[in-house]
């Protein structure tokens, strides 16, 4: 097992400095230049062109650029955003809480729903629940979140009034010292009405948000149960009388699981796909919108910088996935 | 969640919205987040919307709602005979703002006027780029380094900026966000502690609001500064909830979760205005989009084929169609708002017949050409590309083939500068500070041909003579004049088909009342009050 386990985080190194490559090289690949960017319809002259460009270090020659990267990454340095000035890992932390409680809000809501559904469809299947589970499953699949997101602000918020528009708490509330968890610091603060003010504004970003991995998963685990049930372990147990509660909770679902999980692992990644967007309508001050904003102003340290970190986020959720993934399957751990 | 405590949550919203304990809160749906809170470096609206227009005062301001200037943080002025000195004498008794770690000891003064112009000129000014990304493009853009001579104290409530050369927008100039004047104490202090950047990050101005928090892409928090010397503003606190969702800003409006918005999707407009519960206010902005050609080029080097181009387009289907309504036909290159505007000069009228023979008269046949369109939306222009495939089928009408081409934005402001592009560019531009001299030296000056911001690349002595004069006179009468003129000469040689001006909305709740719209679409919030 320690052995599974190193032999996972050496892989980890090469990947690494693969991202370093590709964060650096990416937003410099796209077209479009920063300083021109910085100054508009206006424009600049371009003496002052050249001489931005300098200040900003982008005159040299493009290697060393990426080692001065490379060599500040090194020392836990990304450098600074082009635009605010701030450090990029100050940027970064100050909004991924905001981004970590909405997307564990999504994956619990699209595990706890996506799972029973898929099971149960599997059961039945053929049933009108399957049926319709399915059929709900792939429109949910292929929904534009941006259609889908507005659409439950005009009915919920909107025409039924049950939940605020955007945002993540009441203006009413403010916590200077806060953690950025806002159901944490809504709690926290002992103030009143605070974390139903935080629980409400996060339902339909959540919803939005775990729409996509929720099909997925419920799509995923009923065609792993399905196939599992078939097996011959399965038909043996029932053959000799256990409760097919038992049979489907003990035998079959526990197999099942198998694939489901790398499936929940590589939702995650996709889930930061998602959170661009959902951030953007619902107003949510997370690191989907900040690395948007980052791309289209070129703001070059801020991309790299959060392309890096999020990677590694990535990265290191599918470590734990690959690691859960031997201790369920102990075929794997021993190859 | 249940039921309930959904309606708890949407009980703290109307409790929220109505503001506690008798404090007047207004909410404002902003647009995007600031950069940052110190305006020198940016060029952006929404960032001084945060900073400049809350927060700071300059020596000069725009008296509200229109490009006419009067006394801010100078309460009059002095100018030479020969325009080249203007020397201001200060308001007394205005108090900085005190933030955490920082209470002013002093007024206001010379010193602090000196720090803000020198900071941005003096590269050896410690603040001159405190973080190593800072730059000060307004500054330059507005060419302040060709301009400013010098600027000295004469006396700590006097201040005396001496010109290299007579520069009558100069004025105007100073009332702009790039002249908002910092504390010099303040600045110091930072110094000498080490946390020169937090000047960008907790600002501390003279302005109606004094700043309270930001938390990133989310909320800023201010509250009316008491000490204000044009008195306290009548709400206690103002809040942005920064909603970059047009559709999501508009909802919130009609939830009551914020009191006023602005852009608002053209989509939207109408139920808007249909609301009960708001009101929708309007003006034209100042602002022009137009198509520029490349007069460096045959056949486009000729003003007849030119004029025939614009003869050939229907602007009134591009306002009806793309605008939706929300803008009118621009004749001028400067909108009908700004002073000197020439309503006496008749557009080139829509005539496809007229056209086409007067293509034929100037010897051009088979004409094909390019037209940028630019990838972006613009206050100026809501959709570039529908603009292009309009004119097209206009042009295709009179035998001109035009192809339609765009890049990424950056891109486009590039290669649209370089004098042997391909065809004719879709553009626009917002006004700074008022002064016809923002729109016709920047756009259409033969400095600007060569800088590449006149995008036609168009170089007419005549018209050149006359901006020229009229920015070293400071007369105004005599200005209004010129630049009357130089805008007859713009029409007969039209190196650009004016396509619009558009018009800016700001819908609000009907319980807000006192806010005027600036012509220069400035967001502004004092004198603003709310109903309780």
């Amino acid at each position: 097992m320690i052995r599974f386990f190193i032999g996972k985080i050496l892989w980890l190194i090469p990947t690494l400095i693969g991202i370093t490559i590709v964060a650096f090289g990416f937003v410099r690949v796209l077209p479009g230049d920063p300083v021109l960017l910085m100054a508009g319809e206006r424009g600049l002259s371009p003496e002052r062109h050249a001489e931005l460009t300098h200040q900003l270090g982008f005159d040299r020659p493009i290697w060393v650029q990426y080692g001065e990267f490379l060599w500040r990454v090194l020392h836990g340095d990304l450098g600074e955003s082009l635009v605010t000035h701030k450090p990029i890992i100050h940027e970064f932390f100050t909004l991924f809480p905001a981004t970590l409680e909405l997307g564990l809000c999504a994956m619990i809501l699209a595990v706890a729903i996506g799972v029973p559904v898929g099971v149960l469809a599997a059961i039945k299947r053929g049933s009108w629940f399957d049926q319709v589970t399915m059929g709900s499953a792939l429109v949910g699949y292929s929904m534009p979140i941006f259609w889908w997101g507005l659409l439950l602000i005009i009915l919920f918020s909107g025409v039924l009034h049950w939940t605020p528009v955007s945002g993540r708490i009441s203006l009413m509330y403010y916590f200077p010292n806060g953690t950025g968890f806002m159901i944490w610091d809504a709690i926290a603060s002992g103030q009143k009405g605070a974390l139903s003010s935080a629980l409400s504004h996060l339902i339909l970003p959540s919803i939005v948000l775990a729409t996509i991995p929720l099909a997925v998963i419920a799509r995923q685990t009923r065609s792993a149960m399905l196939e599992v049930l078939g097996e011959d372990y399965v038909r043996t147990a029932r053959a000799k009388g256990m409760p097919p509660r038992r049979v489907i909770g003990i035998h079959a679902l526990r197999n099942a699981m198998i694939p489901v999980i790398t499936t929940i692992g590589l939702q995650v990644g996709m889930l930061m796909a998602g959170a661009i967007l959902t951030e953007t309508i619902f107003s949510w001050p997370g690191i989907g919108k900040w690395m948007v904003d980052s791309i289209s102003r070129r703001d070059y340290p801020a991309v790299q910088g959060g392309l890096l970190l999020i990677a590694v986020i990535v990265m290191v959720v599918n470590l734990i996935v690959d690691l859960l993934y031997g201790l369920i399957n102990p075929r794997i751990r021993h190859r | 969640m249940t039921i309930r405590s959904m309606l708890l949550a949407g009980a703290a919203a109307v409790l929220m919205t109505a503001g506690g304990a008798g404090a007047k809160t207004l909410v404002y749906c902003s647009e995007a987040s600031p950069e940052g809170f110190d305006p020198a470096p940016y060029t952006s609206g929404t960032t001084f919307d945060a900073s400049s227009r809350p927060v700071y005062d300059q020596l000069v301001e725009f008296k509200k709602g229109t490009t006419e200037l009067e006394p801010g943080l100078a309460e009059s002025w002095d100018i030479s005979e020969d325009g080249l000195t203007y020397t201001f004498h200060l308001r007394p008794g205005v108090k900085f703002h005190s933030v955490d770690g920082f209470t002013p000891s002093r007024d206001f003064n010379a010193d602090d006027v000196l720090f803000s112009f020198d900071r941005q000129a003096n590269k050896d000014n410690p603040y001159y780029a405190y973080a190593p990304s800072v730059s000060y493009e307004y500054y330059n853009g507005m060419d302040m380094p060709k301009i400013v001579k010098s600027i000295e104290k004469v006396d700590d409530m006097t201040v005396k900026f001496t010109l290299n050369e007579p520069n009558a927008p100069f004025l105007s100039d100073l009332a702009m966000d790039f002249a908002s004047i910092l504390s010099k104490e303040y600045a110091d202090k930072l110094a000498a502690d080490d946390r020169k950047a937090d000047i960008n990050n907790v600002p501390v101005g003279t302005g109606p609001f004094e700043f309270v928090a930001y938390q990133k892409d989310a909320v800023i928090r201010y509250k009316a500064n008491p000490d204000y010397f044009k008195g306290k503003a009548p709400i206690d606190d103002l809040i942005f909830a920064i909603t970059p969702d047009p559709a999501v800003r508009m909802q919130k409006l009609q939830a009551g979760e914020c009191q006023i918005m602005p852009y608002p999707s053209p989509a939207d407009l109408q139920a808007l205005k249909s609301d009960e519960n708001i009101k929708v206010e309007e003006q034209p902005g100042l602002n022009v989009a137009y198509l520029a050609y490349n007069t460096k080029q045959a056949p486009f080097d000729k003003a007849e084929v030119r004029k025939a181009l614009n003869m050939a387009i229907n602007k009134q289907a591009i306002i009806d169609a793309v605008f939706q309504g929300a803008g009118q036909v621009a004749k001028n290159p400067i909108p009908p708002t700004m002073w000197s505007y020439n309503n006496d000069i008749k557009d080139d009228a829509f005539d496809p017949e007229a056209a086409k023979k007067m293509l034929a008269d100037a010897g051009v046949k088979d004409l094909e050409m390019n037209i940028w369109a630019m990838p972006v939306q613009r206050p100026y222009m809501p959709n570039a590309r529908r603009t292009a495939e309009l004119m097209q089928a206009d042009l295709a009408k009179i035998g001109v083939k035009a192809n339609i081409v765009s890049y990424e934005w950056g891109e486009y402001l590039k290669k649209s500068k370089d004098p042997t592009r391909d065809g004719a560019v879709i553009l626009g531009w917002t006004g700074d500070n008022g002064d016809p001299d923002n729109f016709l030296a920047v756009l259409l000056s033969c400095a600007a041909a060569e800088s590449g911001s006149n995008r036609a690349f168009w170089c007419n002595k005549d018209f050149d003579d006359l901006i020229t004069k009229a920015a070293k006179t400071t007369d105004q009468a005599e200005r209004t004049k010129l630049y009357e003129q130089a805008q007859v000469v713009f029409k007969d040689q039209a190196p650009w088909d004016t396509i619009a001006h558009s018009t800016v909305f700001m819908p609000m709740s009907k319980k807000v009342s006192g806010y005027v719209m600036s012509p220069l679409g400035h967001h502004d919030f004092y004198g603003v009050d709310i109903q309780e």
